[in-house]
């Protein structure tokens, strides 16, 4: 089949990004050409600043070299500039006048700086900030001159002066309006990081609006650059100028081929321009009115492009809101949304001056809409994906402005913030990562998502516990091109758009009960899914349609398939159950004799209370089951795993309840039972609470006059306590609402979310509306969970009884 | 020794065929292992019963592959989730580390290894 031409004017970010992200959903569908007006391959335009400042080089800033095109069969037109489209021709004629015919055309010609109509803007050493030319220019200025005037006290210009200052130079940055970074900065923020800049070495003049560019002539006719003169007639030395007073999308080319464009080509949510064969994405295009000029809304507008220039026709791009992050070194800034206040908004504010921090949150209608963050910008990343999942705060409202770290957050040594920590100190304690690592592997393979980090480097891609301080360094090395990932609309894997919640409703409202017709129905990208997706859709098969969808054992992970946990030497560890934590001599005598039969190397106690042996061969699990005689634990799967009891009113002088025979009940009421992730309970029988039932899923404490129910407890990654759903007279209904709960979780949480993440996410407030408020739902829930667990069996014994030889049986060559 | 067990007697050098196993005897996007003098072998078929032989030890930290989830030609390592595939016993990037392979054939439905 002959390949669809498509040709790509923009050699930068936004564009290339959209061709990688095509080339991985359809690499042979187009015969791709490049045009580039910069001599360079595709480089990190972000980084441009530590390259002005020395930290990095032009070499360590390249995203994709001449390789990677021609690696992809890219022809790669560099240092040409296209003049013309001929749209009726189909063709695009460059400066040179190379012409290639397209198909497709992809426009991403970026943007251009503004450049102040004032005299004197033409003299030599006047410059703009945009490109590796520029940043050249300014180092090599930096070797010669003294005096530089940066006009612009924007994010870019005070990079700028950043890095020129650093370089050795005298530099003064003039602001027309009355404080820096008015666009993303309050006053207060603002002035703090006025001063923390001005200790830098750099000076200020604000509210000074540019008249004129003075220059004298100089050897060889042109005439250079030597002062800046101001409207009140104050004039300063410069022998450097740099214009950063803000950026103009490049429509040039596309008016001129007659393309609809008012501030930059206008586009609509597939990314298409007004002429169905064209398309533009980044600086250069407008979508519903705005033109962006952060790096994080591209890279959203390249996925959607090469959907549909992939021809899949799914993705929507429905607009961004972005976050600024000013990369200098050793500021820590960070603002989000809008700050401006104003009717109907809130304002939760703390602000410590001599500390150097400052933290402004803005808060209408519950939600958050913006924030500004100086000096401590740990939880910037978390504000922002509030920000923008709309999410409600008012039940965390008293502990926001306190952030996210918690106490139990455990393996980096307390740390919670990464800008201060040294490069060989470890941030994920799993893995063994330090921060120098992950800086390295961000900046030389050019990793923007945390996703990509977690691939590249291992960090916060096992326990996640250090998810947090990964993004800040994310954050701090790519600056405004990160964006937090956003987790109300994230896809369940890479083998789908579709997320958690729409495979749900699409597994209930269709009636589907295989792995392969969801598959099917909702168009998987890949044939047998990945090993996130498929243990993800038999849950949730089983889960809406007990007794009917049939489970697949090669979609659970070994340890559900085995019914035991594999141990990192390819042995098994096997954990028979003991009801309430309470056994007896002959079931002691089974396990000791098992234990010397099958040459069990380690038998341990484990922190739930049952007993754990250790090391056995797969070949002998059946056996071991069998001679146990003792039910599954369940220590190897997402299911109840166990009921911690501690004595209780039947010996203890303490007691007032039963704890043991409550705790022997609940879990023999639920044993058997799957749920998304694994489920701990504990049973205490006074509000000493020595069964711990303060960090567990469901925590149920005895009081006097009955039982206290506590939920959503987590003793983990994250230590987590447990939030008070109600108190109840009986054991029965302990049994009745409890259930209720971990029913209403097994509906409606996502595969791998425990009872904590599910709660924080919905809200209490929405877990006591089903489950209390509504008496009848609440019966109903529990109904539903008694029907699924009915004739749910032992999977040991079943083991045991089938004799499964594909799972257990070692062949022999 | 087990009853279910195929039995074969030690494969002398040169390498050669043996059988170990019918088709229907692996599960589809499953695995067997199959003990030989070479170590352990883990024996895939995939959704499209083509079958992969192995060694079972991944690249990462010796992982036995054959417990792994098998989809499309790669299986993930249940010990820390690195992808290998299948027909070249090379891990999927950017992780980076090879396992042994194994030829592995079908007729009438029966699977022979070269060992």
């Amino acid at each position: 089949m002959k390949k669809i031409k498509l040709v790509m004017v923009g050699n930068g970010m936004a564009g290339v990004r959209t061709l990688e992200e095509l080339i991985k959903i359809s690499p042979d569908l187009y015969d791709i050409t490049v045009f580039g007006a910069e001599p360079y391959a595709n480089y990190n335009r972000i980084l441009l600043s530590p390259v002005l400042a020395g930290e990095m080089t032009i070499k360590d800033i390249m995203l994709n070299d001449v390789d990677w095109y021609e690696q992809n069969g890219i022809r790669l037109h560099l240092g040409k500039k296209v003049m013309r489209i001929d749209r009726i021709a189909r063709q695009v004629i460059a400066e040179d006048g190379t012409t290639e015919p397209y198909d497709r055309l992809l426009l991403a010609t970026g943007s251009n700086p503004f450049i102040l109509p004032i005299p004197g803007k033409d003299l030599d050493g006047v410059l703009s900030y945009r490109d590796i030319g520029d940043t050249d220019a300014m180092i090599a200025a930096a070797g010669q001159y003294k005096h530089a005037v940066v006009i612009g006290g924007g994010l870019l210009g005070l990079e700028a002066a950043n890095g020129l200052k650093l370089r050795g130079m005298d530099v003064t940055v003039v602001h027309i309006m009355p404080w820096l970074m008015e666009r993303q900065l309050d006053q207060t923020a603002a002035r703090m990081l006025q001063a923390s800049l001005e200790q830098k070495g750099l000076k200020f003049l604000l509210q000074q609006q540019t008249a004129e560019l003075v220059g004298t002539p100089s050897a060889d006719g042109k005439a250079r650059v030597t002062a800046v003169r101001f409207k009140d007639g104050l004039e300063i030395p410069a022998d450097l100028v740099c214009m950063a007073v803000g950026i103009r999308p490049n429509d040039d080319l596309a008016k001129s081929a007659g393309l609809h464009c008012n501030r930059g080509v206008v586009v609509n949510d597939t990314m298409q321009t007004y002429d169905p064969r064209i398309y533009a994405v980044g600086e250069c295009a407008n979508h519903r009115g705005t033109a962006y000029g952060l790096v994080a809304p591209l890279f959203d507008m390249a996925k959607v492009c090469a959907n549909h220039l992939a021809c899949l026709g799914i993705a929507r791009y429905q607009g961004s809101v972005t976050s600024t992050k000013l990369k200098v070194t050793g500021i820590d800034l960070f603002s989000a949304g809008d700050f401006s206040g104003g009717e109907g908004t809130e304002e939760i504010l703390m602000h410590d001056a001599v500390g150097g921090v400052y933290k402004r949150i803005l808060v209408k209608d519950d939600r958050i809409i913006g924030s500004v963050l100086y000096g401590d910008t740990v939880d910037g990343s978390w504000y922002f994906q509030m920000l923008r999942e709309k999410q409600n705060i008012s039940e965390i409202r008293d502990h926001l402005m306190f952030g996210q770290s918690h106490l139990g957050n455990a393996g980096h040594q307390g740390q919670s913030n990464a800008a201060s920590m040294p490069d060989e100190m470890e941030v994920c304690g799993c893995n063994g990562v330090c921060k120098g690592t992950i800086v390295k592997s961000i900046k030389e393979k050019g990793l923007f998502t945390l996703e990509d980090v977690r691939k590249h480097t291992k960090a916060s891609s096992s326990c996640g516990s250090c998810t947090g301080l990964v993004e800040q360094i994310l954050a701090s090395t790519v600056g405004g091109a990160y964006s937090p990932q956003q987790n109300a609309n994230k896809p369940m894997c890479g083998c789908t758009e579709h997320t958690h919640e729409e495979v749900r409703k699409v597994v209930r409202e269709q009636h589907l009960i295989t792995i392969p017709s969801v598959m099917h129905f909702m168009e998987w990208k890949t044939p047998n899914g990945c090993a996130s997706c498929r243990p993800a859709i038999n849950y949730y098969l089983l889960s809406t349609w007990p007794h009917e969808a049939k489970d697949d054992p090669q979609s659970r992970f070994i340890n559900e398939r085995a019914h035991a946990n594999i141990q990192k030497d390819g042995t098994y560890s096997v954990v028979p159950r003991m009801f309430g934590g309470v056994t007896n001599s002959s079931e002691l005598r089974r396990i000791a004799d098992v234990v010397d039969k099958y040459k069990i190397p380690t038998v341990k106690v484990t922190g739930g209370q049952p007993i754990d042996l250790l090391g056995v061969k797969k070949e002998d699990l059946p056996a071991v089951w069998n001679d146990l005689a003792m039910p599954s634990g369940h220590a190897y799967a997402k299911a109840l795993r166990t009921v911690k009891t501690c004595v209780g009113s039947e010996w203890c002088r303490f007691g007032v309840q039963d704890s043991t025979q409550m705790g022997i009940d609940l879990e023999k009421a639920f044993w058997k039972m799957y749920a998304p992730h694994k489920v701990k309970f504990a049973v205490s029988g006074c509000p000493r609470n020595c069964a711990e039932s303060g960090i567990k899923d469901v925590g149920v404490i005895g009081v006097d006059s009955g039982w206290e129910i506590y939920v959503a407890g987590n003793g983990g990654i994250k230590t987590e306590v447990a939030q008070f759903l109600c108190k109840v007279k009986t054991a029965g209904e302990v049994l009745e609402y409890a259930g209720a709960f971990i029913q209403l979780y097994r509906e409606e949480a996502r595969y791998l979310d425990r009872t904590v993440h599910w709660v924080a996410r919905v809200g209490l407030d929405y877990v006591k509306q089903r489950v209390l408020e509504d008496a009848e739902n609440r019966k109903a829930l529990y109904a539903r969970l008694q029907y699924a667990l009915q004739g749910e069996k032992d999977p040991w014994a079943e083991a045991v009884r089938s004799a499964d030889k594909h799972e257990f049986e070692v062949l022999t060559a | 020794m087990n009853a279910h067990a195929i039995s074969i007697s030690p494969a002398q050098s040169p390498r050669q065929w043996v059988k170990v196993a019918a088709l229907q005897d692996i599960p589809k996007l499953g695995a067997r292992v199959v003990k030989s003098t070479h170590g352990d072998i883990a024996v895939f078929r995939n959704a499209e019963d083509e079958v992969f032989a192995l060694r079972d030890q991944c690249p990462h930290k010796g992982g036995p592959l054959s417990q792994g989830i098998v989809l499309g030609k790669t299986v993930a390592c249940p010990l820390h989730n690195w992808q290998i595939g299948l027909a070249d016993g090379q891990a999927v990037a950017p992780d980076e580390g090879c396992t042994g392979r194994f030829a592995v054939k079908v007729a009438e439905g029966m699977v022979y290894l070269e060992v």
